[in-house]
């Protein structure tokens, strides 16, 4: 649906040249949560603007079910950002107009006449819950009830699109929750693409189905939540894991002075919730015992990623990955 | 002192002149510097409309009239004055020269408190398809009207100010009956009373302000 050519971003200044984007591209599918993580200054903010030309590329192209977004004029440009939703950080709602003032503004942009608008905006914000708080000012509400009225007045024009720029950045985990239980909804509900920036992997994983990191204005990991998680390539990936508790390598200190194989097992949807190890024990007659561990979801779908030292028969040790393999369990051989 | 020489009726007609010059000059001011302080902002680097030379321009008039001394504006207005009032004297000619003072005065604050706003709001303005007018009209005006309305009462204090100097090429009100009577011919008690009545207005204008940008930044 989303296709991004090659896209580079340069500021020129007479001491030296950035390049905020270094050549990037990017599929994006129709109906998926897309989420974009990297840290600051890597470019994801630069990058999620392209996505409705709040800034142009240097280079490259950006196509939009297969239109060509900037060859647009400017008329048809406008047009084209009516139907594109945008949350925002701070929410950037207007104080001097009420909730339901700020959730009619597109459509009055659109043109549409205001007994259409006033009922449009009522039914967005009782989609957000937010229908009791119309006519209050937005400054009479909390944080989380702002960026719904944020996602309400991105959602009132009926895009296919949702661009979300750091949308819970500025909230608490509580909230920040809600948000992201919000944006699950819409997405299923409504059908519509949603593209996220965050720095946060916590929000990656309740929420998207494929993720990209960027790092230096480059694309350095693209692909599925769960194999981005389960097996993370690249040092930022690895470290953003590390961060949000994710931690990958901590099994290496546990391991030393440690007898037997260690391997590491992955499990994915049903996999994760079969009594896998006191089988394996019980069966095999093998000693294991878990060095690290992680069990959680991402999205809907269970996970989890376990590094074990086994010990035992070298026969057990020999059938146990075929049985691993039944289970639907991946292994990695850590140690012979 | 016994403000023998105060002639009340006299005072009541200055009075009203003063008002008079100040609410129609401001009046003007408004209208000429609203736009212009939009435009300056509009104008300037790194904003939707981003122009140099046009900035530039206005930029370096707003900049020559707000240095001349009010003074010689004032004196070196004259032939210009005549055109547009029809007169050089009295509350007529007394506007044309204030409005040039004060409406690159206001412009620049109108610039300014645009420039304080959030740049978010331009943003998401852009970002849900709005083109400059519609962002300047249903955007940033309305989330700078307390703003705007600060700058008109310090540009109202400053003209209620201004207009008093008019006094001096004959252009009537308080300023006028101070100069004449309580400079000219030492009637300290008329001097008195004109200043006292020019602190009440400003204090009154102050205080309406205030309680004004109380009121709608409460919402």
């Amino acid at each position: 649906m989303i296709v991004l050519e090659n896209l580079r971003k340069t500021y020129a200044s007479p001491e030296r040249v950035s390049h905020a984007l270094a050549g990037v591209s990017l599929r994006i599918r129709r109906g998926e949560i897309f989420g974009i993580i990297g840290r600051s200054g890597a470019g994801k903010s630069t990058l999620i603007r392209m996505l409705n030309l709040l800034e142009r590329p240097t280079e490259g192209r950006v196509l939009v079910d297969g239109h060509d977004i900037t060859a647009y004029d400017d008329a048809e440009l406008r047009k084209f950002r009516q139907s594109v939703g945008m949350v925002f950080q701070h929410f950037n709602l207007l104080r001097s107009r009420t909730v339901l003032d700020n959730v009619c503004f597109p459509l009055r942009l659109a043109g549409m006449s205001r007994q259409q608008q006033r009922e449009r905006a009522h039914e967005m914000l009782a989609l957000v819950g937010l229908s009791e708080h119309a006519d209050k000012y937005p400054r009479q509400l909390s944080g989380g009830q702002q960026q719904r009225v944020g996602i309400a007045r991105a959602l009132a024009s009926k895009p296919q699109l949702l661009l979300c720029d750091e949308a819970t950045s500025a909230l608490d985990p509580e909230t920040t929750q809600s948000i992201l239980k919000l944006l699950i909804d819409i997405n299923r509900s409504l059908g519509l693409t949603i593209v996220l920036i965050t720095h946060g992997m916590d929000v990656i994983r309740s929420v998207c189905d494929r993720v990209a990191v960027i790092d230096a204005g480059l694309i350095v990991e693209l692909g599925d939540v769960l194999d981005v998680f389960l097996h993370p390539q690249h040092a930022v990936t690895q470290s953003l894991l590390s961060e949000s508790g994710m931690d990958a390598e901590g099994w290496r200190d546990m391991a030393q002075g440690m007898e037997g194989i260690l391997l590491r097992l992955s499990f994915r949807g049903g996999s994760t919730l079969q009594p896998l190890l006191s089988r394996i024990s019980r069966e095999l007659e093998l000693d294991l015992s878990i060095l690290q561990g992680t069990v959680g979801r991402i999205k809907d779908t269970p996970y989890g990623q376990l590094v074990v030292a086994i010990q035992g028969s070298s026969e057990a040790c020999e059938r146990l990955p075929e049985v691993l393999r039944a289970a639907d369990v991946e292994c990695e051989e850590l140690r012979k | 002192m016994n403000f023998g020489n105060v002639d009340w009726l006299l005072i009541g007609e200055a009075t009203v002149d003063t008002l008079l010059m100040t609410g129609f000059s401001l009046l003007f001011t408004i209208v000429i510097g609203l736009p212009l302080g939009v435009i300056l902002f509009l104008t300037s680097p790194r904003q939707m409309l981003a122009n140099t030379a046009i900035y530039q321009v206005l930029s370096f008039i707003v900049n020559v009239l707000r240095s001349v001394p009010f003074l010689i504006l004032l004196i070196v207005m004259i032939p210009l004055t005549r055109v547009v009032a029809g007169t050089s004297l009295g509350v007529e000619g007394a506007v044309p020269p204030l409005v040039a003072s004060a409406a690159p005065f206001f412009a620049r604050l109108v610039e300014n408190v645009l420039r304080e706003l959030d740049p978010g709001v331009s943003e998401a303005c852009r970002a849900m398809g709005a083109n400059s007018r519609q962002t300047v009209l249903l955007a940033l005006l309305p989330e700078a009207t307390t703003g705007i309305i600060a700058a008109v009462i310090v540009t109202a204090i400053a003209l209620v100010g201004y207009s008093a100097m008019s006094g001096v090429i004959g252009g009537g009100g308080l300023g006028d009956l101070a100069l004449r009577f309580g400079y000219q011919r030492y009637q300290t008690d008329v001097m008195i009373v004109t200043v006292v009545i020019l602190v009440i207005m400003v204090q009154f204008l102050q205080v309406f302000g205030d309680r004004l940008v109380a009121r709608l930044n409460r919402k």
